[in-house]
């Protein structure tokens, strides 16, 4: 008898799927269960943000960097205002520098909440979810306290802020710190100890520290994998030199070093050391004026600069080329996610299809952030 | 017994049984269905801190009702490359697989729908006829996820019913009978003679068999948690990978068939568990109907302690759902075979030399 002719199934997975976070299209090569290849297509959510940043002026960027990365707008916020604040030489306000670490580390808790309640949903727990939008609804009503917005701040601006902290933020931000410790074990006991979730993530979608070196990943997926780089550390900037905290890395605890666990394991304590940071930051937080060194006229002049913060998926750079006009004449934008996607199929190859999903969770992407 | 009554109003033995046999469908499943499927929405929302359905009716108690009108309302599409055939009479198949099921479920004393002697095996072979169903409905909508959806739950249901049916014969052996109504009816008085606690076994072998029924209820119960395609082993429809499953191509009408037949089986499996080791329509606690001298109670508190107990273990059923995460798919067949199976194998040899003596 000859043998039984088989051959690969190719399954496209997305732009329309419940677990590919936003657009993105996976064409999956199967052989079987078993993933032969995964070949990620993007470009579904482009939305020329780059291009339309050569016709506005520089105030008006922000509000398209909020939309980039959409669940850490605070943080693309710093990133961009830093940037330009560099290429023009103002110094800002002690005052802003704080509000800004306290807000910034306050959206990385925040993103890391969602990345987490999702990708409990892509390993099947549904309820965590909840429990993490539940934690993530009281800094998004500290947001809308300060700024009147949820999730689109624009609220960092070139030389300081749009608005002070209101005067009931400070003791509403230490009663939030105070009841997220029980929400963080609530986290611990429901899903990352998990028999069935440890089963479904450890030893799963390893990624090598060599590969995500060269890979030039970056944020929770590189120190998953044990590598100890954060730009907070590493090339601190703002005030970051200022506050005692570590920076997290993977250890294999419950497989191998750089599998999902890891990868989502640095997730939940990163929020913990973030809840450190913003407790200093409160204390240590002087009085002043937010808005004394806004520019009346944002007129950077000639030259360029490539500056990058730790934004909560990974290294966030702006390369900003001014020509000494009000308008940017480029901004290039180095989006976290969109260099993290690419090791989504070195790691998810030879696993099952569920491990896909598990991975690109573990991944933490955004659309709106990698076709920018 | 009611098929008999009813056999000698109709004047014919056929439609009196076919009537009672028909009857929990459109006295029981269709209100449960409704409520089961409110249930399960209120106990996550309870789970997850929300508040859950509360527009339709009071507390949203009418939820379900406006949703199959809603439902009923939708176009029924029937994709253009599907297998035509095949794809309509899917969900009747899956419908009627776990419907028959009922038909032999000792609802109270005096009230089974065909009160035949192997009622076990009739319910666990019928149940698993809707394999048949799914199978059909993944490959007729000639999408992959529902082809993978498919093949997934047929391998899964297939390897579960070999634990579930073990864990099924050791308690049989005890028990000496495959006939619900009466393995219910042995189990009287109180619930210590429930078979789970040794059942109306007397002596010291009682005691002895108190762990090992325990072992042959966990075992059946995990397995056949599978077979209704339940969080932890929900992959056959599982969402994040497989968008919705074997039933992705479904709308409208024939898409509420598969969710009336899941919770229907739900409650299949629950109903059995129930029998067999937690006393049936047995109430753990005398009757009041004894204690006031009135006969005709009885057999109502029994219909009550039955659906009450079967609910009780659909409730545990939802509250695992809203709790753990998915297994993927080899560690399912994992769990099934090298764990599931190998137990019950030695629970049933336990058993074996148990009731030798």
């Amino acid at each position: 008898m000859a043998e039984l002719k088989t051959d690969h199934i190719v399954l496209n997975m997305g732009p329309q799927h419940p677990s590919t976070h936003g657009v993105l299209r996976l064409e999956v090569v199967l052989d079987g269960e078993v993933v032969v290849d995964v070949i990620p297509h993007i470009g579904y959510l482009h939305r020329c943000f780059e291009k339309h940043a050569e016709a506005m002026t520089y105030p008006q960027v922000i509000p398209y960097t909020d939309r980039m990365d959409y669940l850490s707008s605070m943080y693309n916020n710093f990133g961009y205002v830093e940037a330009v604040e560099r290429l023009m030489n103002i110094e800002v306000p002690e005052r802003v520098k704080y509000i800004r670490v306290i807000m910034g580390e306050f959206q990385r808790i925040a993103n890391h909440l969602v990345a987490i309640g999702t990708f409990g949903i892509d390993i099947g727990a549904f309820t965590p979810f909840l429990y993490c939008f539940r934690d993530r609804e009281r800094i998004l009503d500290l947001f809308e306290m300060t700024c009147g917005a949820r999730l689109l701040y624009n609220y960092m601006w070139i030389g300081g802020l749009s608005h002070d902290l209101p005067p009931d933020f400070i003791p509403k931000a230490k009663e939030f710190l105070k009841d997220f410790k029980k929400s963080i074990k609530e986290l611990n006991d429901l899903l990352s100890f998990n028999k069935i979730f440890i089963e479904r993530t450890a030893n799963i979608g390893i990624l090598l520290p060599d590969t995500a070196i060269n890979y030039g990943c970056s944020g929770p997926v590189l120190r998953g994998s044990g590598v100890k780089w954060d730009l907070r550390k590493n090339d601190p900037y703002s005030i970051y030199d200022r506050f005692d905290w570590e920076v997290v890395v993977g250890k294999g605890e419950m497989g191998t070093v750089g599998d999902c666990w890891d990868r989502y394991m640095v997730r939940v304590k990163e929020m913990e050391q973030s809840c450190r940071i913003i407790e200093q930051a409160l204390d240590q937080i002087p009085d002043g004026d937010v808005t004394s060194a806004i520019p009346k006229r944002v007129k950077p002049p000639v030259g360029e600069i490539y500056f990058r913060v730790e934004s909560p998926k990974g290294e966030l750079g702006y390369h900003i080329i001014s020509d000494g006009s009000p308008n940017p004449f480029r901004v290039k934008v180095r989006a976290p996610s969109f260099v993290n996607l690419q090791i989504l199929p070195i790691i998810s190859r030879g696993y099952l299809v569920a491990d896909i999903v598990a991975n690109l969770g573990s991944l933490d992407i955004v659309l709106g952030e990698i076709d920018r | 017994m009611i098929p008999d009554y009813l056999a000698e109003f109709f004047g014919n033995k056929f439609i009196g049984y076919l009537i009672a046999a028909a009857l929990p469908l459109f006295l029981w499943i269709l209100p449960y269905a409704l409520y089961a499927v409110y249930a399960e929405r209120k106990v996550s929302a309870f789970m997850q801190d929300r508040i859950g359905p509360n527009r339709v009716g009071p507390k949203g108690l009418f939820q379900t009702i406006a949703d199959i009108l809603k439902l009923i309302q939708k176009e029924d599409i029937v994709p253009a490359s599907a297998d035509k055939p095949l794809f309509v009479m899917a969900p009747y198949v899956i419908f009627a697989g776990t419907f028959a099921a009922f038909a032999a479920l000792p609802f109270s004393s005096i009230y089974i729908g065909s009160n035949i002697n192997l009622g076990v095996f009739y319910i666990m072979a019928v149940s698993s006829f809707s394999v048949v169903g799914i199978l059909m409905a993944g490959w007729a909508g000639n999408n992959k996820y529902s082809l993978y959806g498919a093949m997934r739950s047929v391998a899964q249901i297939v390897s579960y019913e070999v634990p579930a049916l073990l864990a099924i014969v050791s308690a049989v052996m005890v028990i000496g009978s495959l006939n619900l109504n009466e393995i219910s009816e042995m189990q009287t008085a109180y619930f210590w003679n429930w078979w789970i606690f040794g059942g109306p076994v007397v002596g010291i072998k009682k005691f002895l068999l108190i762990i090992p029924m325990t072992i042959a209820f966990i075992i059946f119960f995990i397995a056949s948690l599978a077979e209704v395609n339940r969080t932890p082993f929900d992959i056959p429809e599982a969402e994040s990978e497989l968008v919705a499953g074997f039933h992705t191509e479904y709308t409208g009408m024939k898409f509420a068939m598969f969710f009336l037949a899941e919770y229907g089986n739900m409650f299949v499996v629950s109903a059995i568990s129930v029998s067999i080791f937690f006393g049936g329509w047995q109430s753990p606690f005398g009757y009041l109907g004894n204690s006031l001298g009135i006969s005709w109670l009885i057999p109502v508190e029994q219909v009550f302690w039955f659906l009450f107990k079967g609910s009780l273990l659909v409730l545990v059923q939802m509250w695992l759902r809203w709790t753990l995460p998915r297994l993927r798919v080899d560690q399912l067949m994992t769990v099934c075979w090298k764990y599931l199976t190998p137990y019950a194998f030695i629970n049933l040899v336990l058993i074996g030399i148990i009731t030798l003596f």
